[in-house]
């Protein structure tokens, strides 16, 4: 019962106190953990991992997708918004208007964003105005036989994309699509990452798109392109830090203001040697990989 | 003595007082539910809001960068679409199940059907949604040579497995409710088993029955995290079973998390809400209506 009362007593607390004030009965500090779907899964094994670094503090977790924890963030309720793309400047607003805060934002880690198809498709590349003419509203390829594959069981491409609060769906939107462009209508929209590779996986004629740590042996990740006239390039660490594969993102989290002493200790571990093998583990691209291979992600993205 | 008889008089009081509150008490909970997801969309409703684009676009664009659109007819097809697909696979089947438990099984078999019937209820719905996800989707794939298992079909079913234990069970009571002299009088008359059932006990029962179907609606209408999993979520209008929808109650499940307290989105998914609200209220209404005349038809 007492145990209840400290997780309730912790949980509705934790908006406007400190970290302080927000110890529960057994002396642990607890930072709220909310948002990217590319993200919960990689911020939950930090979490699990930082709990053996310092037992003091218990990290919660929580996914729903990066508007979600945007949102979080504008109402005061969270620590930490993960996000896999950038706030927006509306989001900034609003959060600064509400908690009379600025979001303060960390890269913490890279993402290359994997499109994929069923094993049985023969496609292995794609173009970025193939995929926008395939995603696009009023786009014009809507036939497996317009990218040149024959032999599918059904010539329809089954378009799956993700609901709006994703920050993978605002990402590709707008790197894929431009600023000004919409999805098309009648798109099947999963919920999460997972259930999108498990459609596609099931599916023989679907195409798909998530960050790569969510890709599995069951789905053909396909190389990508800009254009048709240029080489195509599988996601991964050396591609996507060289900036040669063309829809690579960082991942971001947010705090409200300057972090706490708490938070900032968690946000140190993790940019850490540490924190960074967890990312690699993941199946995403550590900063550290970054330093190699120069910064082109700093800017503009 | 007076004394004591006074504090028991009082705590009579109290005590009626408690239990009429708690009587009470759904009217409020009720009213209390409508009037907050009412006062949460009001805004918009009332200023800004197009009821002509909400009711017969299809365009659902609420977070548009160029152009937001909140045409929600699709959506609203969606819910049709899958109710009815649900219903008629679950109506037929529980009623059908109804009728056995109640009038041809032995007790020993009664039990064990019932309690398996309720097991199917006891299923969380987000198992049903994976089921839909995983297993219904390449099962579709295969024996209809369909495109995407995700379709009004696949979430059909699953709905239609999610209410058959409301209508069981309603359905049974309002047959166990049919007195056991109508039967009696039934068999003393020459009549088969089978003829007692669909010329004396149905009609006798239906408005139970009607009651047990409508409750069935009820539930298919208002179900969410199954329907999110195993339709496709896609906005379109279905023109066969083998199309993918997205209904109302999805919509406002996958976009509410996203959309920044009391910004238009987040009023317009409230919106969604009250016509969901009206939707289920008239439906229970209905229910309600049939089940009266049981009442008055039994006095």
């Amino acid at each position: 019962m007492t145990v209840l009362l400290c997780g309730a007593i912790s949980l509705t607390g934790c908006a406007r106190k400190s970290d302080e004030q927000r110890r529960s009965k057994s002396g642990k500090a607890v930072i709220q953990n909310t948002g990217s779907d590319t993200m919960v899964n990689l911020a939950q094994a930090w979490a699990e991992e930082y709990a053996t670094v310092d037992s003091t503090v218990s990290v919660e977790v929580s996914g729903g997708g990066s508007g979600t924890g945007i949102a979080a963030l504008i109402n005061g309720t969270v620590d930490i918004a993960n996000c896999s793309r950038k706030i927006e400047p509306d989001e900034r607003k609003r959060a600064e208007e509400n908690t009379g805060k600025t979001p303060d934002e960390f890269v913490v880690a890279y993402d290359a964003l994997a499109v994929f198809v069923s094993k049985q498709n023969p496609l292995s590349e794609i173009s970025l105005s193939q995929l926008a003419e395939i995603y696009g509203e009023n786009g014009s390829i809507t036939k497996w036989s317009q990218l040149g594959i024959t032999g599918m069981k059904r010539d329809e491409i089954i378009v799956i994309n993700r609901q709006s609060n994703s920050g993978t769906y605002h990402y590709f939107r707008e790197a894929v699509l431009g600023k000004k462009r919409d999805f098309r209508l009648g798109t099947y929209d999963m919920h999460g990452s997972k259930d999108v590779v498990e459609v596609v996986a099931r599916t023989p004629g679907a195409i798909g798109f998530s960050g790569m740590g969510y890709a599995t042996h069951d789905v053909k990740m396909l190389r990508i392109c800009v254009s048709e006239a240029d080489s195509a390039f599988l996601p991964n660490i050396q591609n996507a830090l060289s900036g040669k594969y063309p829809i690579a993102r960082p991942l971001l989290m947010y705090t409200i203001g300057e972090p706490t002493p708490v938070i900032k200790n968690y946000l140190d571990w993790i940019f850490s040697k540490h924190g960074q093998k967890i990312v690699a583990l993941n199946g995403y691209i550590p900063l550290t990989a970054d330093a190699h291979l120069g910064n082109h992600f700093s800017e503009g993205r | 003595m007076q004394n004591r008889g006074n504090w028991e008089m009082l705590s009579e009081k109290f005590i009626e007082r408690l239990i009429w509150l708690c009587g009470i008490s759904s009217i409020l909970f009720v009213f209390g539910i409508f009037f907050f997801v009412f006062r949460e969309g009001a805004g918009f409703l009332f200023d800004g809001f197009n009821a002509k684009e909400f009711f017969t676009s299809i365009e659902w664009y609420p977070t548009s960068q160029n152009h937001v659109r909140y045409g929600a007819l699709a959506l609203i097809a969606g819910t049709f679409s899958v109710t009815l697909v649900s219903m008629a696979i679950a109506v037929p089947f529980g009623l059908g199940a109804a009728i056995y438990i109640s009038e041809f099984c032995s007790p020993k078999v009664k039990e064990v059907l019932k309690i398996t019937i309720e097991l199917l209820a006891a299923i969380p719905s987000v198992v049903w949604g994976f089921i839909g996800l995983t297993i219904m989707n390449q099962l579709i794939i295969e024996l209809f040579n369909a495109p995407i298992g995700l379709t009004v079909l696949n979430g059909g079913l699953i709905l239609a497995l999610m209410s058959v234990p409301i209508i069981v069970s309603i359905g049974e009571d309002a047959l166990k409710a049919v007195p056991d002299s109508y039967r009696e009088a039934s068999l003393a008359l020459g009549a088969t088993r089978w003829q007692t059932i669909y010329r004396v006990l149905l009609p006798a029962a239906k408005n139970g029955l009607l009651a047990a179907a409508l409750l069935g609606v009820g539930r298919a209408v208002g179900e969410t995290m199954a329907v999110l999993m195993a339709t496709g979520h896609s906005i379109r209008i279905p023109t066969s079973l083998l199309e993918p929808v997205r209904t109302l109650t999805a919509t406002i499940a996958a976009e509410l998390g996203e959309a920044p307290m009391h910004s238009e989105h987040y009023q317009v998914l409230f919106i969604i809400g009250i016509l969901l609200f009206t939707i289920t209220f008239v439906v229970n209404l209905v229910a309600d209506l049939a089940v009266r005349g049981i009442r008055n038809q039994a006095s």
